[in-house]
């Protein structure tokens, strides 16, 4: 009696609050021989969300138990205003309403493409199909493929059948296990652009395990960090990438990422201006729409720092900081967080430099950026 | 040419080898496929069991059979006690043999099918909505079709070239539990080569056909379990 009305309470909590914030809260902890998991979430249920960590840190496990494929009997899952799993209470993967990708696009090889995208699609109530099979299958460029078998594809475009295969079911949450761990380097590049183009345009907030630094900065909105089975740390990318008190600020590349929205074209030398809190970047033009959201990646290694403001140059961007933090990083070299009005950046100096400049924490700078990389 | 007794013991032994593929698939099936999941640390008894047709001579499994089958026998005794007929030297009697002595046959090939599948066909299914019974119908049978093809001719075949067993608990009743492989035998016996050509003709004949066409239609299928 006890148990009931505390999950009626629980109930009622989360969705008074999911109509604020909802968010994803779990609860696991799972034994197989030598590896433990022991996890405990909460991410907001929107965007997407890295799950990022070495191999055999958990991660995967992780994700199998939020589809209910690996059982915690004890464990605890709440999603949005849905109550997956407490106590004796357990949905079946089958009842719950999430898209999975695999690493291996693992298609039924008795089905045709299309019969693998409507495999799904037939087993949801037509009131519940959000994502239409066009959509899906537009989204995922695979027009030309319906009729064909899955072993006659290439990887990428297996990848990329299994991925509309999860969005035809019109999952309220997407699960993705490296989806791009099997493809060699060019059809990761051949399937980047999709799972961009779903962040965009669908409204399904996305789970995505992977251990390449370069797909989480590209993708991820909020960032897990995992190792040896436990949560380390969780929060905003932004913020995750740049603390010094996590590994991803040691790595050889390290960087900090800068959300900014395009302001202007130079049209005689072909640049464009990015506009950010702490400044502006210039950087090669793309097609892109004024005003439009963008990512930007500065490297650690391409940031460097100097006391007055340089015009006599090769450097195009040059903005004020201020030093924030200082960490030794290895015998030679330190690692800075700076602060450039409220964005995080690092940078990457020799320590004689850092100890020839007198770098203490509070020290105004400018920051010359060699390189940026565009990520959208 | 084939006589009157021929055709009726070529009837009975077709008759004999449907109805022993059919149970053979409806039991074997979840068999096998419990097989193939289990992590029973004890699973490799019950495999053992089920392989022991292979080894044992036909006339022993034949014995037990009678034993058991007999008036006397635990279950022809149980099933006369309710009013039922001896199972020995009966056409039902002879069906129970069956399914016993081409078990393996059966139940080895959808082992191998099943085990092939894997898990994550049928967690991709799991994650598609598909419930357990829908996944298994939708993806496991239709995965495991060579095997089906596989075991259900073996079976039929197996059932078809059956001697040993039949002699035991069937023995030799035209029209009733003789069946081509006996009727063989009795030709050979009294010097009908003649007939014995014809029959051992038409069945060298059956057996290859449909050995054919299982080799033809599933070409990567690997037909004897530990062949190769």
């Amino acid at each position: 009696m006890v148990s009931i009305a505390a999950f009626v309470w629980f109930d009622m909590a989360a969705s008074i609050d999911c109509a604020s914030q909802a968010s994803i809260l779990a609860r696991f902890q799972i034994k197989r021989g030598e590896f433990a998991l022991d996890a405990e979430l909460n991410v907001p249920a929107r965007g997407v969300c890295a799950l990022f960590g070495p191999s055999g840190c958990g991660k995967t496990t992780l994700l199998r138990a939020i589809a209910g494929l690996e059982i915690d009997h004890d464990g605890m899952l709440q999603v949005g205003e849905m109550n997956w799993q407490q106590g004796s209470h357990f949905i079946a993967p089958h009842q719950r309403p999430i898209g999975y990708v695999f690493q291996e696009a693992s298609l039924f090889a008795h089905l045709n493409v299309l019969g693998n995208l409507e495999y799904g699609l037939k087993r949801i109530r037509p009131a519940d199909r959000k994502v239409s099979l066009e959509q899906a299958i537009h989204l995922l460029g695979i027009q030309d493929l319906l009729q064909r078998k899955p072993h006659s594809l290439s990887g990428g475009e297996r990848q990329r059948v299994a991925i509309a295969r999860a969005l035809a079911v019109s999952p309220r949450l997407l699960l993705m296990d490296e989806p791009l761990a099997a493809l060699d380097q060019r059809r990761k590049l051949e399937v980047m652009p999709y799972l961009k183009a779903l962040h965009k345009e669908l409204d399904i907030p996305l789970i995505y395990v992977s251990h390449a630094l370069e797909e989480v900065a590209q993708l991820a909105d909020h960032l897990i960090l995992m190792e040896a089975g436990r949560v380390v740390a969780s929060g905003e990318i932004q913020q995750l990438f740049t603390r010094l008190d996590l590994p991803l600020a040691h790595e050889l590349d390290a960087s900090a990422i800068i959300n900014a929205s395009v302001a202007g074209f130079d049209a005689e030398f072909q640049l464009m201006q990015l506009e950010f809190s702490g400044g502006t970047i210039t950087l090669a033009a793309q097609p892109l729409q004024l005003g439009e959201q963008v990512r930007v990646r500065l490297m650690a290694r391409d940031v460097s720092l100097t006391l007055q403001h340089q015009s006599a140059t090769s450097i195009l961007n040059i903005f004020p900081v201020t030093v924030a933090e200082i960490l030794p990083a290895g015998s030679a070299q330190v690692t800075l967080k700076l602060d450039a009005a409220g964005v995080p950046i690092l940078s990457r100096i020799t320590r004689k430099s850092a100890h020839d400049l007198q770098l203490v924490p509070g020290k105004k700078m400018f920051a010359q950026v060699k390189s940026v990389a565009l990520l959208s | 040419m084939l006589n009157e007794a021929d055709l009726l013991a070529l009837g009975i032994t077709l008759k004999l080898a449907f109805i022993t593929t059919l149970i053979l698939l409806i039991i074997g099936t979840p068999l096998a496929w419990w097989l193939s999941r289990s992590q029973w640390r004890y699973k490799f008894l019950l495999e053992a069991i089920i392989a022991l047709p292979l080894v044992l001579p036909p006339t022993v499994l034949g014995f037990y059979l009678l034993l058991l089958l007999g008036q006397n026998g635990p279950l022809g005794g149980l099933l006369q006690a309710l009013g039922g007929s001896p199972l020995a030297f009966s056409f039902s009697g002879l069906v129970i043999g069956s399914v016993v002595y081409s078990l393996p046959f059966v139940v080895q090939p959808l082992q191998d099918a099943c085990s092939a599948i894997g898990y994550r066909s049928m967690e991709v299914a799991a994650t598609l909505r598909a419930s357990p019974l829908d996944r298994f119908f939708t993806v496991a049978v239709p995965l495991a079709r060579p095997g089906f093809l596989t075991g259900a001719v073996l079976g039929f075949a197996h059932t078809v070239g059956e001697f040993g067993v039949v002699l035991m608990i069937g023995g030799n009743i035209p029209g009733e539990t003789q069946v081509v492989s006996i009727a063989i035998y009795d030709h050979v016996e009294s010097l009908e080569y003649s007939n014995a050509h014809w029959l051992s003709g038409l069945l060298l004949l059956m057996s290859l056909l449909m050995l054919l066409a299982v080799y033809g239609f599933n070409r990567r299928f690997r037909l004897v379990r530990h062949g190769g």
